[in-house]
């Protein structure tokens, strides 16, 4: 990325995947888009015609792909702007976008420690990110997930994450209701799943957590319990930006 | 970064679009002091309320104001007080573009 | 014309009522935050006016309930453009705590549990146009919202009316607050859309 100050830009919505019933994946094309790093987040402006004016961010959804960037939105109830974003826009629509931004919770391919991704709901994002981002870049840093959600519905990226990747470990923890034969019963995150799917303190990983507000105190509290190094955690929290 | 929440608060991570309208580098992966407590790491680290009315930053040791911006119609305001100093990445000098944000 | 989302309206701004110039009407109560909700115990809350040759005056909780109440119904606006219409309060007007008071300062400085500061002149205080506020809509001040009571200045924007509310500093100069000291109006009033320094 050029060290430029921050412009806002035109993007075109060129493709809709939806993820769940409330969730879905924007494809933007972006003229002029400087590239980004996993992990990044961008955001976006919508204007009506009256000029009212409001903005959010979303975190990027994949690595840079030239001028295409995509993102996934979970439809807010009652938001302003997330109902917009995944009812309204169609493919052709145009939004302003802004950046990338945020040069701390990103991975770079040329990480060799392990890495540990938790993610609390739609936190995903930006971890799936890293996981495409390796995938893309022949990475061999072995990666585990940790994707802790209400029920096998909501999970994002479904078909995708079914595949397997070498290297990449996929553990799912479900907080309301499992599949039909899942052994762990529903329940919170936990320092037992913690050590079943992560990584031990001693193999020195970089640990990414993102999610709502609780989940990320959680995970990062357990991980500190492990003996981890703080240092290497990066959390990412929602914010209280009303969808 | 869609859920709302109360009483809730972001990570620094948070304050990297608005603070890129003022600078030109990535200042989350900056390094900073608390002023109030001692407490040294990242500015992504920092606890970020708001965004509105403005944003506010506080230490996770102390809870304290490190940083607040405000973001007007034609002006921003920017209030650094809770800090010692910023140690911000950058490459050596003569070296193009290369803000330890950008892709490799 | 600058860019604009097709099909975007956003909330609702427009209902047919008189509202100051950029504001648009909300049905519920957003909260904004700066910082940690405080809690106070109630056996521990204190309210104190601070003169400014050094008298303080002080009230307990059980001394604030025993005062003269009032039942204020007031439009909140706030600087981030959302204002209600028609809340309920219930509180002590500032006119009965300032009934002992021996002050001749022009300006206060409000304090709050938690760290939170605000000013505006002392005459913006008085006359009827400020409460110590402790319950809304018929029930206790929520936390979130301010409680267990906050000053409600309902005629300047929202962020004058400090929440959990911890007393007021009279001073003879003006000393701004959190919001006044990192952009915002050091009046702020809504129906001359004061939002920020130099508007």
């Amino acid at each position: 990325m050029n060290s430029r100050r921050l412009v806002w830009r035109i993007a075109r919505l060129v493709e809709i995947r939806d993820e769940t019933p409330s969730a879905r994946t924007l494809v933007l094309q972006i003229p002029g888009w400087p590239g980004h790093l996993a992990g990044q987040h961008v955001d976006v402006r919508l204007t009506a015609e009256d000029g009212y004016s409001t903005q959010r961010s979303y975190s990027i959804a994949a690595p840079a792909d030239g001028e295409r960037v995509e993102l996934t939105v979970q439809r807010v109830p009652d938001g302003e702007v997330s109902p917009y974003l995944t009812e309204e826009l169609t493919v052709g629509d145009e939004v302003e976008i802004r950046g990338p931004v945020g040069g701390w919770f990103v991975w770079r391919p040329n990480g060799t420690a392990p890495v540990l991704l938790v993610a609390g709901g739609s936190g995903i994002v930006p971890l799936m990110a890293m996981i495409r981002a390796r995938r893309q870049a022949g990475s061999r840093t072995p990666f585990r997930l940790i994707y802790s959600l209400r029920e096998p519905g909501e999970r994002y990226y479904a078909e995708e994450l079914r595949l397997p990747h070498p290297g990449l470990d996929v553990t799912y923890l479900y907080t309301r209701a499992v599949p039909d034969g899942w052994a762990r019963p529903a329940g919170r995150l936990t320092i037992a799943d913690m050590n079943t799917g992560g990584w031990p303190a001693d193999f020195g990983p970089e640990c990414y957590i993102c999610g709502p507000t609780g989940f990320v105190e959680t995970a990062s509290d357990i991980l500190l319990a492990m003996g981890h190094d703080a240092r290497a955690i990066k959390t990412e929290r929602f914010g209280p930006t009303g969808g | 970064m869609t859920e709302p929440a109360q009483d809730s608060y972001q990570d620094g991570n948070a304050l990297a679009g608005p603070l890129r309208e003022i600078f030109a580098v990535d200042v989350t992966a900056a390094a900073g002091q608390c002023v109030h407590c001692g407490l040294a790491g990242p500015v992504a680290s920092l606890r970020v309320y708001g965004p509105a009315p403005g944003m506010v930053a506080r230490c996770p040791g102390c809870d304290e104001v490190v940083l607040r911006l405000v973001r007007g119609p034609d002006s921003a305001w920017l209030d650094l007080r809770g800090t010692v100093s910023l140690r911000i990445p950058l490459p050596g000098p003569g070296v193009p573009d290369g803000t330890g944000e950008g892709p490799a | 014309m600058g860019f604009v989302s097709r099909g975007f309206r956003g909330r609702p701004r427009d209902e047919g009522v008189k509202l100051p110039p950029g504001q648009y009407l909300v049905h519920d109560f957003p909260v904004l935050s700066a910082g940690p909700t405080p809690r106070v115990p109630l056996d521990r809350w204190e309210f104190a006016i601070d003169t400014e040759d050094g008298q303080t005056h002080r009230w307990s909780w059980q001394e604030l309930m025993a005062l003269p109440a009032e039942t204020p119904t007031v439009d909140l606006h706030c600087v981030t453009k959302w204002s209600k219409l028609g809340t309920d309060w219930k509180g002590v007007s500032l006119d009965t705590l300032f009934a002992d008071v021996e002050s001749s300062a022009e300006y206060a400085l409000v304090y709050s549990y938690g760290g939170y500061t605000t000013n505006l002149p002392v005459e913006d205080l008085l006359d009827g146009k400020a409460w110590i506020a402790y319950q809304f809509d018929g029930e206790e001040l929520a936390a979130a919202h301010g409680g267990p009571a906050r000053l409600l200045v309902p005629h300047l924007y929202l962020w004058k009316s400090a929440k959990w509310v911890q007393g007021i500093r009279l001073m003879n100069e003006d000393w701004p607050g959190f919001w006044e000291t990192a952009g915002y109006h050091n009046y702020g009033d809504p129906w001359r859309e004061q939002r920020y320094q130099g508007d």
